[in-house]
């Protein structure tokens, strides 16, 4: 790895000196350097083709779009300009392979695609490959993929969290311009924490699920994973709004998301949550240190108390495991993919943790009560967003974890995405910033920021207004 | 007959959920639902006397659409049947179920 | 002394344009090939999601109104689970324990049956058994998956094999007449079911239901449902009058071998777990809404009936055939009532249309229906003597006919009406004929 100096000095210069380096432009230096004429998309595509070469490496990136440079030209007037996109193996796209990480869709290629796909690419975005995650997106750590786990491309001994891992890793080994993930409770932001990138969850609602492969249908949210917080206000303009085929999707219309950026928090109430929980000392140590930075922007910030988060890990843990087992009651060999016996063991597991909360006897005790819990953190999340605008926390409770954590836990992803479930199964939005790096290990801590269900501008502009009055971005180091 | 002890009837639900499992996994399985049990049934303690169960958080209601055909979303015989491991004649194959209904 | 308890489950495909849960093409039975009305939604396909056809909804909600039924104001879709190869997601979208309609009554000619709920929801794909390269098999068409289906339940009120029969074609009748199903049977396009069970005593008593029921199911035609509840308890009677309880169990009918057979043993009921669906928003009824519905249902088609009898004196008998359908009903109201203005008598009208006496179809004028009823029946006068002598002659010359008759092929009348008319050169009342015709040949 080049060291901290050189690398500062060459990304200093990468915007006027061409160097093989155009992977490492941020979306938003991408476009203006595409729109300034200084590079062309074919430069672009040679250095992140060439990037991707690393792939070996990091089993980032399942299936490739060998078609990716057909007609790119022809999109430099949309939005993205023809911009390559790294996309989580969930999303169906047509013609092209799609697994879920799983050996049971291993030949699947969709006839249709998602309809972020389609925004995507009506937005002049183009599809770069496919990437690894959980399998079936059960996790957080994408070692459940049957594909092989992906290696944290800061520290290639840690994992890269999941169960967008494939999508956060492409963002920080630089082999895309930026991702597309998805998140039932942590799989966007939880990743992005570990990998040190930004990880934006939308309002569930707020993008459209049709074509994605379902798992927990009332929580699942598709969102951008990214370089900065501008990057991703730009991406969610791309992929939200409503979808006639998706009838839970909101039919509010979405603003202009970068409108939200480089505005100021100054006066901005900010709630810190979950700082009484224990277990994560020195995690809690590091955050308060940046947490003064909004105070010295100018808003007010204080500890909350909300509901206790070991409850919202139980009522996800039945609320995900009933829709995931129903969700998958289609994979039966017959109209597409292999028989289930191809499930692996993790998936097998939710399925039948799933049909038993479900079952004659037992679902009133438990999907029907996860369901009443589920409303009494929704009530307590109303009742702080009366007095704060938005609520701050970890969001991991520590660094990425060593290779191999997950193995042998049943309930790994539940238990490490803690802090961030209780917003998941209330829908609200959030998003991870990194906000601390550990020189020793190349590793981050993520602070996750969550604002009222619709309120995606609050997170932007408090995350964007951090970014910048921080050095922990990778990509902004000036 | 709600059950409150840890155990979860695995064969049963093996069986319910279509996933086939060896003798091996079954013993496996038995003790990992112990540990998820635990964790879930903290749920118990929660007093929810009076609370409305919430399946939607989008408060959304009567989301539906004209009674009109469109071709536009419809397969071609042949996309519908593009990832089918058997296919006859524009049908899809299985070996004979017996006629359950 | 045992009587029958019966309840009756009856499925039927509404005919909206498009499915329930996606704007495939509903039209499984006349599709030209198999797999060609299929998508990512009804085909099961990984991201599909459901998105509803307010029309089946709507249809739904008439034909409970029609059956005098309560509306739940708040309801919902739930998923039904079970595998089998023609459910592509693995569960069912239906409806569970919040059906639109419930606790109405249709009445029927053999009294009334209440109706306990009606629900909505989504065909199966179609099974084909076959042989191919020697192996057994069964092929697939989805153009059936997710078409709309309505499921109309009884409470136990039926106690004659007569009253099933009568309560399935009135049930037909409506949803006919509502436009909202074609119900052909053959096609499937209505599906019967019966559950049926024998009880002691001869008062009915539904608070002491019997502690077994025997399912009988894939029954088309309505000949068939009588047979087969008349087979059923005769032989649930049999088993029970040697200490034996009938094992609940799903059962056929064979009309060759003129029996039931069983097909599947039921234990307990099958654990569906239900829950509702996360990706379908709840449904939210005003009052309005359906106040406004039940103002947009037709006149049905018994009420049409009574008032035809009141306003033309159109006998039931007569009348029956014309309220099958509503569109049939539209152009008979407007027949009676060009026949009343020009005086004509509607009910012998009502008569020879039903007949075939006279051509009719909807298409017809009824003015040129009319026209030609009046051409048929004009009768001129006949000298009572001449006829006689005509009538004579006719038989002496066809002295073989006259034999037929009296070896009891008394149709051959119509023969000699006709020869009569020829020789007389004029339309005759056939009645008057027939008559005089009778008596020279006794």
């Amino acid at each position: 790895m080049l060291n901290a100096s050189i690398k500062a000095f060459l990304l200093y210069h990468k915007l006027s000196i061409k160097i093989n380096m155009l992977n490492t432009f941020t979306l938003t230096e991408a476009l203006s350097q595409l729109k300034l004429k200084k590079i062309s998309l074919d430069e672009l595509y040679t250095d992140i083709r060439t990037s991707v070469k690393k792939n070996e490496e990091y089993n980032i990136y399942l299936t490739m779009n060998e078609q990716m440079e057909q007609d790119a030209n022809k999109l430099l007037q949309e939005k993205l300009m023809g911009v390559p996109i790294a996309v989580k193996d969930n999303f169906l796209t047509k013609g092209l392979r799609t697994t879920a990480s799983s050996t049971l869709l291993e030949q699947f290629v969709p006839q249709f695609d998602a309809t972020v796909i389609k925004n995507l690419k009506k937005a002049g975005g183009v599809i770069l490959g496919k990437t690894n995650m959980d399998a079936w997106a059960h996790g957080s750590s994408t070692e459940t993929s049957q594909f092989g786990r992906t290696l944290n491309p800061r520290n290639t001994d840690y994992l890269p969290g999941g169960s967008s891992g494939g999508s956060a890793a492409a963002v920080a080994a630089d082999m895309c311009i930026a991702a597309i993930g998805s998140e039932t409770a942590g799989s966007i932001r939880q990743p992005a924490a570990w990998c040190g990138t930004v990880g934006l969850k939308p309002t569930y609602g707020r993008v459209s699920r049709y074509g994605v492969v379902a798992m927990a249908s009332s929580t699942d949210s598709p969102g951008p994973i990214t370089k900065t917080v501008e990057d991703a206000a730009l991406l969610l303009n791309c992929i939200a709004g409503h979808d006639v085929h998706d009838s839970t999707s909101s039919s509010q219309t979405s603003p202009d998301f970068t409108q939200a950026i480089n505005k100021s928090v100054k006066g901005m109430k900010i709630g810190i949550a979950y700082m009484e929980l224990t277990g994560f000392e020195e995690a809690k140590k590091l955050f308060e240190t940046q947490v003064k930075v909004f105070e010295e922007l100018g808003a007010e910030v204080e500890f909350v108390k909300a509901m206790d988060p070991q409850y919202a890990i139980s009522t996800y843990t039945v609320i995900q495991r009933a829709e995931v087992s129903s969700n998958l009651g289609r994979y039966d060999g017959i109209r597409y993919g292999n028989d289930r016996s191809f499930f692996g063991a993790e998936a097998k597991r939710r399925i039948m943790l799933g049909t038993f909360t479900l079952s004659k006897g037992y679902s009133e005790q438990y999907y029907l009560e996860a369901q009443k819990v589920r409303s009494l953190f929704i009530q307590d999340f109303n009742r702080l967003f009366t007095q704060y605008d938005v609520l701050i926390s970890l969001t991991s409770p520590g660094f990425a974890k060593k290779i191999g954590a997950s193995e042998g836990s049943g309930m790994f992803g539940e238990l490490e995405d803690k802090l961030i479930e209780a917003s998941s199964i209330a829908g609200l939005p959030g998003i991870n910033v990194p906000c601390y790096h550990d020189p020793n290990t190349n590793l981050y801590l993520g602070m996750n920021i969550i604002a009222p269900m619709w309120h995606e501008e609050k997170i932007i502009t408090v995350a964007d207004a951090f970014e910048k009055s921080t050095k922990w971005n990778s990509w902004r180091q000036v | 007959m709600p059950k409150t002890n840890l155990s979860i009837p695995v064969k049963h639900i093996a069986r319910l959920a279509h996933i086939p499992i060896t003798e091996e996994e079954e013993k496996a399985l038995e003790v990992a639902f112990v540990e998820t049990l635990l964790v879930v049934d903290q749920l118990k303690s929660v007093d929810v006397t009076d609370v409305a169960p919430t399946s939607q958080v989008t408060g959304l209601e009567n989301v539906w659409r004209d009674d009109v055909a469109k071709v536009i979303d419809t397969f071609t015989q042949l996309e519908a049947l593009a990832n089918a491991k058997r296919q006859y004649q524009g049908f899809f194959v299985v070996p004979q179920v017996i006629d359950q209904d | 002394m045992r009587k029958l308890i019966c309840g009756m489950e009856i499925h039927a495909e509404l005919k909206t344009t498009s499915k329930l849960f996606c704007s495939c093409k509903n039209d499984p039975f006349h599709a030209p090939q198999p797999n060609i009305y299929t998508c990512p939604v009804c085909l099961g396909m990984p991201g599909g999601l459901p998105v509803i056809n307010k029309k089946a909804v709507e249809w739904t909600i008439k034909l409970g109104l029609a059956l005098h039924c309560k509306i739940n104001l708040f309801s919902k879709f739930d998923r039904k689970h079970y595998f089998y190869p023609d459910l592509p997601k693995g569960y069912q979208i239906s409806q569970y324990d919040l059906p639109f309609c419930y606790d109405g009554v249709l009445e029927t000619e053999a009294g009334p049956v209440r109706i306990r709920r009606i629900h909505l929801e989504e065909d199966t794909a179609k099974l084909q058994h076959k042989v191919v390269d020697g192996e057994k098999v069964s092929l697939i068409d989805f153009n059936r998956s997710s078409v709309p289906l309505v499921e109309i339940v009884t409470d136990p009120d039926i106690h004659t094999p007569e009253h099933a029969k009568a309560y399935a074609k009135e049930l037909r009748r409506m949803l006919r007449f509502l436009d909202i199903a074609d119900c052909d049977m053959d096609q499937g396009g209505m599906r019967l079911e019966a559950n049926v069970s024998m009880q002691d005593g001869v008062e009915v008593d539904l608070n002491h239901l019997p502690q077994y029921k025997v399912e009988l199911k894939n029954i088309n035609s309505f000949r068939f449902l009588e047979k087969a509840i008349q087979y059923e308890m005769k032989r649930q009677t049999e088993e029970l009058d040697s200490g034996q309880i009938p094992i609940q169990e799903t059962r056929g009918w064979n009309d060759a071998k003129g029996q039931t057979y069983s097909q599947r043993i039921k234990e307990d009921a099958e654990d569906y777990r239900y829950f509702p669906d996360p990706d379908l928003p709840p449904l939210q009824f005003t009052e309005t809404h359906i106040n406004t519905w039940k103002s947009e249902l037709p006149e049905l088609p018994k009420a049409v009936q009574t008032r035809w009898q009141e306003e033309f004196g159109v006998e039931n008998r007569f009348s029956d055939l014309f309220v099958e359908e509503r569109a049939v009903a539209n152009w008979a109201e407007e027949l009676f009532t060009v026949a009343k203005a020009s005086k004509v008598d509607t009910n012998k009208l009502a008569n020879a249309v039903v007949n075939r006496k006279v051509q009719w179809s909807t298409e017809m004028k009824p003015a040129n229906v009319i026209a030609d009823y009046q051409e048929l029946t004009q009768v001129s006068a006949v000298d009572p003597k001449i006829l006689t002598q005509v009538i004579s002659q006719i038989l002496a010359e066809n002295p073989l006919v006259v034999e037929q008759y009296r070896t009891g092929k008394t149709q051959v009348i119509g023969f000699f009406i006709g020869q009569v008319s020829k020789n007389i050169g004029q339309k005759i009342d056939p009645q008057i004929v027939s008559a005089l015709l009778m008596k020279q040949l006794s």
